[in-house]
């Protein structure tokens, strides 16, 4: 009988995904003002490269100029509405492909006939780079959200999918016959046995997802030219705007921080009473 | 007689059509839902007479048609050699640097807020910032792929390398192991799962990033090409070369299986040994 | 061949310092094979890796053949516990043990010699093509102490390298262990838990007090040379020796529960 261990029936992709693993412990304040002194020393290096013409500043403006682009930036209500499209079409997006995916991958997991079936078409469907439907999104709803909305609910849907699907096959036979042999209804299998022994696999296609997403979210304003952060970046770099590119940059690897932290959070939350299960998986 | 002679036949063939009805049975999972999908879009198509929806025959039919040798030569090729040239060079430069960060507790601890920052920035805002820097050119076009899918590499390796047994570490030092062999046979190839798996998420990375770069910025390839067919209108084209991005994505996923299959021999070896098979 | 002198190892902690061993003396004669027997947490392995050179001790010094030991020696290598996790998983078990023997740019006949020799000693010749995790835990430790010997070494370390695996693995890997010391004549200190492990395996057994630590006694062990699991661990000397040695370290580890205060000034 095969008594697959969460641990062994994860794929290799695992042990650090896109979002990294959480480091919880060890962080002590010597690391602290390493980081600090790294991120200084960054930004000090970025203000005096342009400053004595390494790379003229047309290029590269110097780090203080671009910071006090993003300090005017900040101020303005257009910048707030498209960061606020931006997280509106990410949000959106990974919640469509989550609920999808969730939904899509308990039923198909769960039933091996289903499984065996849509596995060719899986595999096929899976690596399709979701750029490849830009012309179509264009061609569908033009620079509407919706457009992006598409590129970004693929990408993401494929993630958390077939995190889902590991998860399923990793429900543990024994606790699964247990459940039976005290006359536990489907429903409640599914609510008491299935769901949790899923829930860190959901959890990383959630966070696998939301990075794709992000990426997709900007990619379809940059290129598509629906509004949000990705957009304004377009139009800066039309204007020849050099230090609000990179301003702009900035803010969006700011919500990258923000999304991969969000869930990281999410994530530890949620799996607190699973740390001595797989203290592998949190520490 | 007859009888005996029955029963030797159906014993004989009860085994051969077992075997048979199992292949059939595969070709069935393998086969069934893509056609049914093929023929739900055809039907589709044929009743809705929608202009962006031509029925599968017509795309297939363009899509020889488009991409015959010439635009193979012109626009695919280049497109594919950039990625991989792209991809390569990334992986490299982020085996690299991943191996120097991951052995050095300091530098990690000074550069990680650092890289953090830049691993989270999307990287398709680097295709503006990079033609500003160097204008339309492979060049450009090159730094875009490898600035995009380096960062999971070098944050996998990192993990990776961080995560060598301490026992084989010792081992090394009693025998001596050191150098480069110490490098080629302890570290590399202890951290080859994280590293893969990075380079798994760097390969999708590099495509979209590939595509992008000529949709954006570019007058030939393969995402140029698509972009303009949907410009123009000219449907079954831009549904061709829809067609062509996903075989590509689906081929080079297949090859990077592969290739991380031998890699990995080891590893998938331990793990099953590990769940007591 | 191999001189302990006045060996202390103190870590630094978070509750303050932590003495693993305090004073450690003893020295081993060429072809020695003595074993190294104390109560579980006493440093064990702490004092090993001090003999290996994998760890500085903080005062005291390691002697071997003359040379002061500051790095991990060339002429000496070290079996550890942890046996599935000392084999290189991704290399097949001859590459294993030739790994080391590249590293000393043995040409490639001698490392074959080396490597079938040392197989063939441990019995694992036809599973030289293997990989270490398609074999049982028994025959990994047997792989990595193939290892060892097909190294040359002048002293072979070992770190209870049997705490892991069944019984009667256990009774085979002890015989072997005393037959290749005969055969490959090198100086072995072993370290184990097992007071009848020490008692059977060694001609000498050092006994270790609990943490911090010392040189609690040394006994000779008077056995006749030729060794066997059922009547030398019958014998009466045998059961007089291991009654001796288990006496002491209940006895050092009651005097250790009992004298936390004394613990406590050492720092």
């Amino acid at each position: 009988m095969k008594t697959d261990t969460a641990e062994n029936a994860r794929p290799p992709a695992r042990p650090s995904g896109a979002g990294g693993r959480p480091r919880v412990p060890r962080r002590s304040p010597n690391r602290a003002v390493l980081g600090i002194v790294g991120v200084v020393g960054f930004l000090l290096l970025w203000e005096a490269v342009p400053r004595i013409g390494l790379i003229p500043a047309r290029f590269l403006p110097p780090a203080s100029e671009v910071l006090a682009a993003l300090g005017e930036r900040l101020v303005l209500p257009e910048f707030w509405t498209a960061v606020g499209d931006t997280v509106l079409t990410w949000g959106i997006g990974l919640g469509i492909a989550f609920a999808a995916a969730s939904l899509l991958g308990f039923a198909v997991g769960s039933v091996p006939v289903l499984r065996a079936f849509t596995h060719s078409t899986v595999e096929f469907l899976r690596p399709i780079p979701s750029v490849a439907l830009i012309p179509l999104a264009i061609l569908l709803y033009g620079t509407d959200m919706a457009s992006t909305l598409l590129l970004v609910v693929y990408a993401a849907f494929w993630q958390i999918y077939i995190q889902v699907l590991y998860g399923v096959s990793d429900i543990d036979p024994v606790a699964e016959q247990t459940a039976r042999s005290y006359g536990l209804g489907r429903l409640s299998r599914l609510r008491y046995i299935a769901w949790p022994s899923a829930l860190p696999y959901v959890l990383t296609g959630l966070r696998l997802g939301a990075a794709v997403a992000l990426i997709l979210t900007i990619t379809g304003q940059l290129i598509i030219g629906t509004p949000g952060l990705g957009q304004q970046i377009s139009v800066a770099k039309n204007s020849d705007a050099t230090e609000l590119v990179y301003a702009l940059i900035i803010a969006t690897g700011a919500l990258g921080v923000a999304v991969n932290v969000g869930v990281r959070a999410l994530e530890r939350r949620a799996l607190r009473w699973h740390a001595s299960v797989r203290g592998e998986e949190i520490a | 007689m007859s009888a005996a002679s029955t029963d030797t036949r159906d014993a004989a063939r009860r085994p051969g059509a077992s075997g048979a009805s199992r292949i059939a049975l595969r070709a069935l999972h393998l086969l069934l839902l893509p056609l049914v999908l093929i023929g739900a879009w055809w039907l589709a198509s044929a009743v809705t007479g929608l202009y962006y929806l031509p029925t599968p025959g017509e795309i297939a039919a363009t899509f020889v048609e488009v991409w015959g040798a010439e635009r193979l030569a012109a626009d695919v090729l280049p497109s594919i050699g950039r990625l991989i040239g792209g991809f390569t060079l990334g992986s490299v430069l982020g085996v690299a640097l991943g191996v120097v960060l991951g052995l050095s507790a300091r530098l990690r601890a000074v550069l990680e807020p650092v890289l953090e920052f830049f691993r989270a920035i999307p990287p398709p805002v680097l295709v503006p910032l990079l033609m500003l820097f160097m204008g339309v050119n492979t060049t450009m076009k090159l730094a875009v792929i490898v600035s995009g899918c380096i960062w999971p590499i070098l944050l996998n390796t990192i993990e990776g390398v961080r995560a060598v047994d301490p026992v084989l570490i010792d081992t090394c030092r009693c025998y001596g192991v050191r150098g480069r062999r110490w490098l080629t046979t302890l570290v590399l190839r202890s951290a080859s799962p994280q590293i893969m798996a990075g380079m798994r998420q760097g390969l999708s990375i590099a495509i979209i990033l590939m595509v992008i770069s000529e949709m954006f910025a570019s007058s030939s390839g393969l995402g140029y090409t698509i972009i303009q067919f949907q410009r123009s209108f000219a449907i079954p084209e831009m549904w061709s070369g829809i067609l062509l991005l996903g075989l590509l994505g689906f081929g080079l996923s297949v090859l990077f299986g592969l290739a991380e299959r031998r890699v990995l021999y080891w590893y998938n070896g331990v793990r099953a040994a590990a769940r007591g098979e | 061949m191999l001189d302990v002198t006045g060996l202390q190892k103190i870590y630094p902690g978070q509750q303050g310092e932590v003495e693993a061993l305090r004073d450690l003396t003893f020295d081993l004669g060429e072809g020695e094979l003595a074993c190294l027997v104390g109560p579980s947490g006493c440093g064990k392995t702490t004092l090993l890796k001090c003999i290996a050179g994998l760890m500085r001790p903080s005062s005291g010094s390691v002697v071997l053949a003359g040379t002061s030991v500051t790095g991990p020696p060339p002429d000496m290598a070290v079996v550890f516990q942890e046996y599935g996790r000392s084999l290189f998983p991704w290399l097949r078990v001859r590459d294993n043990v030739e790994l080391p023997l590249k590293e000393k740019k043995l040409p490639k006949q001698r490392r074959r010699e080396l490597s079938d020799e040392a197989l063939d000693a441990v019995g694992l010749l036809k599973s030289a093509d293997a990989y270490p995790w398609q074999l049982s835990g028994g025959m990994q430790q047997r792989v990595a102490i193939a290892r060892a010997i097909a190294y040359e070494p002048r002293v072979l370390l070992m770190d209870e390298p049997f705490a892991a695996v069944d019984a009667q693995t256990r009774a085979d890997l002890e015989d072997l262990i005393r037959t290749l010391w005969k055969r490959f004549s090198m100086t072995v200190l072993f370290v184990t838990h097992d007071i009848d492990e020490a008692v059977y395996l060694g001609e000498r057994v050092l006994v270790m007090s609990s943490s911090p630590t010392i040189i609690q006694d040394d006994v000779t062990i008077d056995l006749p040379d030729e060794r066997d699991q059922i009547n030398t661990r019958g014998e009466h000397r045998f059961a007089e020796l291991r009654t001796r040695i288990y006496a002491e370290i209940r006895n050092a580890s009651q005097s250790a529960t009992a004298q936390p205060q004394e613990a406590g000034k050492a720092h």
